[in-house]
């Protein structure tokens, strides 16, 4: 697909990026609000569990340490792109999403988890804030793991290569907002306590 | 690409052909034209509603309507208007006029564009159907239209106190919306800052875009609020959480600084695209340039800003407390300083200019002395006292429809009048034009001056009756009466389209004399809009100045041939799939959200490895 | 020009760059986590909490996204609804919390 190549705008600014950056600017406001509605509701549940009741900061700094290491491998999978290097692009795109999966893996039993230990939607205002705000957080992981799964697979198929680098920029930028959100989040919610 | 040398003329790229061309278009002003028709079929839709509710007020003690019905037709008298008349209407312009004015071929993301035309389609038919589907629900009657208020306050929405489907309508249909909205969003601000023609500085742009501009960002910063508001309810009513409920330690006053932090952006995004309307109408029939653009263009970026500061003016008999009070009362009345400064601009605009009274320009005066009068009722509003006394009762009512409806749609149908020429190559009756203007403005303020009086007299809002001691018998009659009379006058509009549908005088290129690049095209424009992209030396590209020419328009024929997408069904496809996965939760049906987001992937995966070239 | 190189994107930091920032990432989560279970900290827990996780936003904002190496308006695009939210969510806290309450108003609310 070609799109208005950068020469031929009138900011000479490639025009899906500057659309991805007024969505991600959009999404401040939607994680914004979530979490705004979370620190105004902290404490004040009438029922536990409490946050220091079920939050488990050791599994939790693993899971960020995972997204984290997930972006260092956003980055390498869009830098081997670039230079051409497939065979490297499909390793790293592959990892990206395999750590995102790993994240989700942990989202799934630690929220299991919490269900067991009382902590459902429907118990208090630290269940509903929590489980909203991070399952809407885990539910941008999903959508960003079949995106990267699909570039995988389109290198796979040979489809991809340096001329859609910016395709692979775009799918980053996502990422790494995403991994930037999970930053606010663990600090507000798991640290902040 | 080929040269002119071996093609004499080269072939024009095919029109598109059938019905069916319409479901794929990705022609911005194919799109301009649905949601033109779409949005104001819904515009009547809604004014059918106000006349059933004028209908039930014009007495005491009336029984046109049940209470239960009552509180859906003003429900969604606000919604559809809001939603599905105003925000589409302006989006009419957006899509039609916005790329022509900049100079451009289509919009950035024209695929993405007609999905925003498709979800909106879809979204208002969802919230619409629930008119009719009452038996599907057991409901004992026909409607089960969502009867909150269109700004739905919680714990009033909760499902203790609404148990039917009503609000689950309301709460799916907007979500569905505001994804048209903000998808729309991105595409124009892309559209707009990276698509203009050679030379169009931002600081040349047409008002009308600076204001769409302005009120896109507005849209994409607005709308994720409302939408974790609607998803907060949505947890209350089918997942069982407490966010604003009480007894679990949350509160309904959330649900209102979410709504409103929403909501008073949206009333900005309501009113701009009017103004930039407005600031290209009376430069055109005074032939004066507009006075101050860049003050306007300023006062509208700084309108969009501040907009985000005052939106607990409509929590003031909440019990926020004084010092909240105050300083909203405070930003409040600020804000009325860049909202003020247009109307000079205007005023100064007109003055000493060579006055043509068409049809276009009536509305746009009108639109300055209505909005006159509801900035200034708006200001009343921001003195907290004062407030507490106009607050929730019909003088708020006044208030809104004398902003969105002497201002906004007032605003439109100068636009309607000002482009229609353009965008169906036929001129609307100017004679005929005027006895709608005439005939709506004396409507519209013999509908909503008495209701300053009806409010401070105490009639409340949103209440399906009231007793004759209350002393507003006469002046609520007054109101209905004012309420027919704009129906008649959009008759005489509709009388005056279909009239000049056929038999109309063909328009010109420029019927008005034009100073903005729609003008310097055929009406309506080829498919590929401008044959030569042309080059932007000034503010008025088509008028003499005192330091350019006017330009010359682009040629008739193409020097060469220019390729012009062919259209896609998949944005079509993706859209439904949202009201599919809307009908999971209203219907209790899990395997239509499963199949709701199989539809959308599906559709976007498709659109994502199309081959298309914009 | 800008244009091209942009296009290209060769004006992206280097591989050496983006290793190097993981590792500092790495090391801000660790201080973190030090924080937080290091009770000598607790009296500033929030403000020192706050300043690391700033900084690992800030990391992958301009690094990872570029955002130091781009055009500044992807930073305008990005920064002023972000300053929208934090607003809000200040003003929120305010509303709901401090001063901007009745019981604020009246001395007895949080400082």
């Amino acid at each position: 697909m070609t799109h208005a190549s950068v020469t031929h705008t009138s900011m000479g600014l490639d025009s899906r990026k500057m659309a991805f950056w007024a969505f991600i600017g959009s999404e401040c406001l939607l994680f914004g609000s979530l979490i705004s509605t979370y620190l105004v509701y902290k404490g004040k549940s009438v029922v536990g569990p409490y946050p220091h009741d079920i939050l488990n900061i050791p599994f939790t700094s693993v899971s960020t340490f995972d997204l984290l290491m997930s972006s260092l491998m956003m980055v390498l999978a869009l830098a081997a792109v670039q230079r051409g290097d497939m065979r490297w692009a499909k390793v790293w795109l592959f990892m990206t999403a395999l750590l995102g999966m790993f994240f989700l893996g942990g989202q799934v039993y630690e929220f299991t988890s919490f269900v067991h230990e009382g902590l459902t939607l429907q118990r208090n205002l630290f269940g509903a804030t929590f489980f909203v705000l991070t399952g809407t957080h885990g539910a941008h992981v999903t959508v960003g793991v079949l995106w990267l799964l699909t570039l995988w697979v389109r290198a796979l198929q040979g489809k991809l290569g340096p001329a859609n680098a910016m395709t692979v920029e775009i799918t980053g930028l996502y990422w790494h907002f995403v991994d930037v959100v999970w930053i606010v989040i663990f600090t507000v919610v798991y640290l902040i306590q | 690409m080929t040269h002119a040398a071996v093609h004499a003329q080269p072939a024009a790229p095919p029109a598109p052909r059938g019905w069916t061309s319409w479901l794929t278009t990705t022609d911005h002003k194919r799109i301009g034209l649905l949601y033109f028709w779409t949005a104001f079929a819904f515009f009547l839709v809604g004014g059918v509603e106000a006349l059933l509710i004028r209908l039930q007020l014009a007495q005491p003690n009336g029984h046109v309507v049940s209470a239960e019905t009552y509180n859906q037709l003003f429900t969604m008298h606000g919604t559809t208007m809001v939603f599905l008349a105003l925000m589409p209407l302006s989006a009419s312009f957006f899509n039609y006029i916005v790329p022509l004015q900049i100079g451009a071929r289509d919009v950035a993301f024209p695929r993405l564009n007609a999905f925003s035309y498709w979800v909106f389609l879809l979204g208002g038919l969802f919230l619409n159907a629930s008119w009719l589907v009452g038996p599907l629900f057991h409901a004992g009657r026909w409607n089960v239209a969502p009867d909150a208020g269109w700004f739905g306050y919680a714990n009033l929405t909760e499902r203790q106190f609404s148990p039917g489907p009503n609000i689950d309508f309301w709460v799916l249909g907007l979500q569905i919306l505001g994804i048209s909205s903000l998808a729309a969003g991105f595409n124009f601000i892309v559209t707009i800052l990276n698509l203009r023609a050679p030379g169009l500085k931002m600081m040349r742009l047409p008002t009308f875009s600076w204001m769409t501009l302005v009120t896109q960002f507005l849209i994409i910063t607005a709308f994720p609020v409302i939408t974790v508001g609607l998803v907060f309810l949505m947890f209350d009513r089918f997942f069982g959480t407490h966010f604003y409920l009480p007894q679990a330690g949350g509160t309904p006053i959330l649900w209102q600084h979410l709504f409103w932090l929403f909501g008073h952006p949206e009333v900005y995004i309501l009113i701009l695209p009017a103004m930039g309307i407005v600031s290209e109408v009376l430069p055109t029939f005074a032939r004066k340039p507009l006075f101050g653009y860049v003050v306007v263009v300023y006062s509208g970026i700084l309108i969009g800003f501040m907009g985000w500061g005052v939106w607990s003016h409509h929590m003031f008999s909440v019990g926020l407390g004084p010092v909240a009070d105050s300083v909203f009362g405070a930003t409040t009345m600020l804000i009325a300083v860049p909202t003020g400064v247009k109307i000079f601009n205007w005023i100064a605009t007109l003055w000493g200019g060579d006055i043509r009274p068409t049809a276009a320009l009536h509305f746009a005066v009108g639109f300055i002395a209505m909005f006159i009068i509801g900035g200034l009722s708006g200001v009343s509003h921001a003195s907290p006292p004062a407030d507490l006394q106009q607050t929730d009762t019909y003088y708020v009512v006044a208030h809104i429809h004398y902003v969105l409806f002497g201002g906004t749609i007032q605003g439109l149908f100068a636009g309607i009048y000002y482009w229609w020429p353009k965008m169906t190559g036929r001129l609307l009756d100017e004679r005929l034009g005027k006895w709608h203007f005439w005939l709506q403005f004396v409507g519209l303020n013999l509908a909503f001056f008495p209701m300053h009086f009806i409010g401070l007299l105490g009639m409340p809002r949103r209440i399906y009756t009231y007793a004759p001691e209350l002393g507003v018998s006469t002046l609520n009659l007054v109101s209905t009466v004012g309420a027919f009379l704009i129906a008649a006058a959009l008759l005489v509009f509709l009388v005056n389209v279909a009239r000049t549908r056929r038999s109309g005088a063909r328009a010109p290129n420029d019927p008005w004399g034009g100073a903005t690049l729609e003008w310097s095209i055929p009406s309506p424009p080829p498919v590929y809009n401008f044959s030569v992209i042309p080059t932007v030396e000034s503010r008025m590209p088509r008028w003499r100045t005192e330091h350019h020419a006017p330009m010359a328009d682009p040629p008739a024929v193409p020097p060469a041939p220019i390729h012009v997408p062919a259209g896609s069904r998949w944005p079509l496809v993706a859209a439904l799939g949202l009201p599919i996965l809307a009908l999971a939760p209203l219907t209790h049906t899990l395997w239509l959200a499963f199949a709701g987001a199989a539809v959308l992937l599906f559709g976007i995966y498709r659109w994502a490895f199309e081959p298309f070239e914009v | 020009m800008a244009e091209a190189r942009q296009a290209a994107g060769g004006a992206h930091p280097s591989v050496g760059t983006y290793l190097r920032v993981a590792a500092v990432l790495v090391i801000l989560t660790v201080l973190e986590v030090g924080v937080f279970y290091v009770p000598a900290f607790h009296p500033v827990l929030v403000p020192a909490l706050v300043v690391l996780s700033a900084a690992k936003f800030s990391l992958v904002v301009l690094f990872y996204m570029h955002l130091k190496t781009d055009s500044r308006f992807f930073a305008f695009l990005f920064g002023a609804p972000l300053l929208l939210a934090a607003a809000v969510l200040v003003a929120l806290l305010f509303l709901f919390f401090g001063a901007l309450t009745l019981r604020g108003a009246a001395g007895t609310g949080m400082a």
